[in-house]
């Protein structure tokens, strides 16, 4: 009988499996028990994230209510509202519309010219061209932004290579006009507001580029073509179908570009006129005065406007696709 | 009276590959067409030569009498209901109904009237506020549908609409598209790979193959008499015989007889072969038998099942019974099978050579 069990291996001895190691009853939980694999991975992260960002956000704009005592230069725990207060003072507030009006113009301006790039690389490239296009799109954020920065006051000084290029297109006049301008104007390039706003949308079109060009790779050709099927010449298509549906990717977008002029401190001492960015405002409180609470509390004002931003934009419809 | 669609010696290649070959065809006037066919076989291409989103690279396309050859799909009369429905999901049921008419400018309150009216004629007109997210497969199909009646149509096409519907709603769909189109008089063509949907529904059936026509007829013509042998057996289930028993059974290269009239031991049968049964396979309404009648030729017969549960005297009799079973051979078993000759039609063999293997021993010849 004995010898006939051995020969069939489909008998019970040949069913029961061999013991399992610690390891494989491990997984064999997380396998059975998916919520506890999701604690484990998230704990990590979310410790790292509460302690290391929240935590020192929160103490950051704690300080904001400390005191600073402009004669012993010396910071004391004595809580006050005035460091608040004195953001809306007239020098105070001009940093912040300035730095407002640059971030919104950037936004805008590398939205118009991400787009094109983006529907290009979405719905025509293909294979080598596509990956050209990446590279393309993706090769300046591999060189240091300071070295960039510099490069391009450079570019733009009065002797510099833009200059020179102006001038053999014989636009010179065209340049001294829109440098005569309030508010945009300056001697030359490189100490105007419009130099440090196109060396802003240089630096972030990346940003803007790699959203907009997801948004319109996930839009289904059939979309396109029903669109037309019912009618619509190709500019009713684009704004009453891909504009819409890539408002996502815009939207998405001009986050990076919005929040990342709002908060840099390096273009604004490099290029363009005097007068601080609240980023440079936050540094020259923070490492030149020392004082800290006012530095603090600079650092809400970016916070506010970001979070007014998301929620215009959410308004707009822009999470609706998430 | 003037053809709704019309092609005339009509090519389109992609690179090497020509998915619609010189195609000829006109198609009348409030006919329900069809293009059927396996995938890759060029009907859909035919469909988007329609609609424009293809343009020909030989011959033209006439849609009512005008040459639409280089016409964009927008100047077309024509509308298209997609496989995967394409609705715009940014919008509500209402406005992706209202959208061929908000972008030819008609005013608001009659293009949502007329939109509403097109949304009841699919029976969804409480949906009108949903998102087509919200909706089922079968209600985005409706949706669909209205909105490219809802532009009144020359020509209504339908790219495989009922492809991702399960069997239940695809066969109510079918005879509800079969009514609208009766009702409203539109020229529909059809394309689908599936073969009862197009026998069920078409006036006429244009079978594709290879980036050509193989056989253009009515359904019952496509059935009972294919021209080639890929018809017979791509529109329905076919024996299709061969070489030296065909010139000894009937005469021809090849003669096509479908497994329902093929039958086991019948005396009354003057066509006659002995075989031996290898396999039985139980289909639910038939039992499919098929029986080897020489070396690698295999002849199937279809039986109907019947009922002999009510033969023995209690239609609840749920024990299974042995003697009351179908009398059914055993594999293995030696039978006779036979057919009359009207069953046989003999099928044109030169047309199946497949068309690349032309053009590449030509090149290659040259």
């Amino acid at each position: 009988m004995s010898s006939v069990m051995s020969i069939h291996p489909s008998g019970p001895a040949a069913v029961s499996e061999p013991p399992r190691n610690l390891l494989q009853r491990f997984s064999d939980r997380l396998y059975l028990q998916p919520r506890l694999l999701l604690l484990l991975l998230l704990t990590p992260p979310l410790l790292w994230f509460g302690s290391v960002y929240i935590a020192s956000l929160l103490a950051l704009l704690w300080q904001g209510l400390y005191t600073f005592d402009d004669f012993t230069m010396l910071v004391s725990d004595t809580l006050t509202l005035s460091n608040y207060v004195q953001l809306f003072d007239a020098a105070n507030f001009d940093i912040i519309v300035r730095t407002l009006l640059m971030a919104l113009s950037v936004s805008v301006f590398s939205a118009l010219i991400a787009f094109p790039v983006a529907y290009y690389m979405a719905r025509y490239a293909s294979g080598k061209t596509k990956a050209f296009f990446y590279l393309a799109v993706m090769l300046p954020m591999w060189t240091s932004y300071i070295v960039k920065a510099y490069a391009w006051t450079l570019l733009l000084a009065q002797e510099g290579v833009t200059h020179w290029f102006i001038e053999l297109l014989h636009l010179t006049p065209v340049l001294n006009w829109l440098l005569s301008l309030p508010g945009i104007g300056g001697n030359t390039l490189s100490t105007s507001n419009l130099g440090r706003f196109l060396v802003f949308t240089y630096i972030w079109l990346p940003f803007m580029i790699l959203p907009i060009q997801a948004s319109l790779e996930r839009l289904p050709p059939s979309l396109l073509q029903a669109s037309s099927d019912l009618g619509a010449t190709p500019a009713k298509t684009f704004r009453h179908v891909i504009l819409p549906l890539s408002v996502p990717g815009i939207a998405a977008g001009s986050i990076f570009t919005f929040s990342l002029t709002l908060g840099d401190y390096i273009v604004p001492q490099l290029v363009g006129p005097p007068g601080l960015f609240l980023g440079s405002m936050v540094y020259v409180q923070q490492g030149s005065i020392g004082n800290m609470p006012m530095a603090a509390a600079f650092t809400l004002v970016p916070i506010v406007l970001i979070a007014v931003y998301l929620s215009i934009v959410k308004r707009m419809g822009a999470f609706d696709a998430l | 009276m003037t053809n709704a669609v019309e092609f005339i010696h009509t090519s389109r290649r992609f690179g090497d590959v020509t998915a619609v070959d010189q195609v000829s065809l006109k198609i009348a006037e409030g006919e329900f067409f069809s293009m059927l066919g396996p995938s890759g076989s060029g009907k859909t291409t035919c469909l988007r030569l329609i609609a424009g989103f293809e343009q020909p690279d030989d011959g033209q396309i006439v849609i009512h009498g005008r040459d639409a050859t280089g016409l964009p799909p927008y100047q077309r009369n024509v509308n298209t209901v997609f496989q995967d429905y394409a609705l715009f999901p940014h919008m509500n049921v209402i406005d992706n109904i209202a959208y061929g008419l908000m972008v030819k400018g008609v005013a608001k309150k009659e293009r949502l009237a007329r939109a509403q009216e097109a949304l009841e004629l699919v029976a969804l007109k409480d949906h009108g506020s949903r998102k087509p997210a919200q909706l089922s497969g079968g209600q985005r199909q409706r949706i669909a549908l209205a909105r490219a009646l809802v532009n009144r149509p020359k020509v209504l096409l339908l790219d495989e609409p009922l492809g991702a519907l399960d069997l239940k709603l695809r066969e109510q769909m079918q005879s509800e598209l079969k009514r609208l189109q009766r009702q409203l008089g539109i020229t529909f063509v059809f394309v689908t790979h599936d073969q009862t949907e197009a026998l069920s529904m078409s006036d006429r059936v244009a079978v594709f193959n290879q980036g050509r026509i193989e056989q253009l007829d009515t359904p019952q013509n496509l059935y009972n008499r294919p021209a080639t042998e890929f018809v017979a057996s791509f529109v329905g289930s076919a024996n299709v015989v061969r070489g030296e028993l065909a010139q000894q059974l009937a005469a021809v290269d090849a003669f096509t007889v479908r497994p329902e009239f093929v039958s086991l031991n019948d005396s009354t049968n003057t066509v006659s072969l002995d075989g031996t049964v290898t396999d039985i396979q139980y289909q639910g309404a038939n039992t499919r038998i098929e029986v080897e009648v020489g070396p690698g030729i295999i002849i199937a017969a279809l039986q109907p099942n019947v009922l002999h549960a009510l033969a023995s005297g209690s239609a609840f009799n749920s024990a299974p019974d042995d003697s009351t079973e179908q009398a059914l051979p055993v594999i293995g078993s030696a039978v006779r099978i036979g057919w009359q000759p009207e069953a046989m039609v003999a099928l044109q063999t030169a047309a199946v050579s497949p068309t690349n293997t032309e053009i590449t021993t030509e090149s290659a010849g040259a």
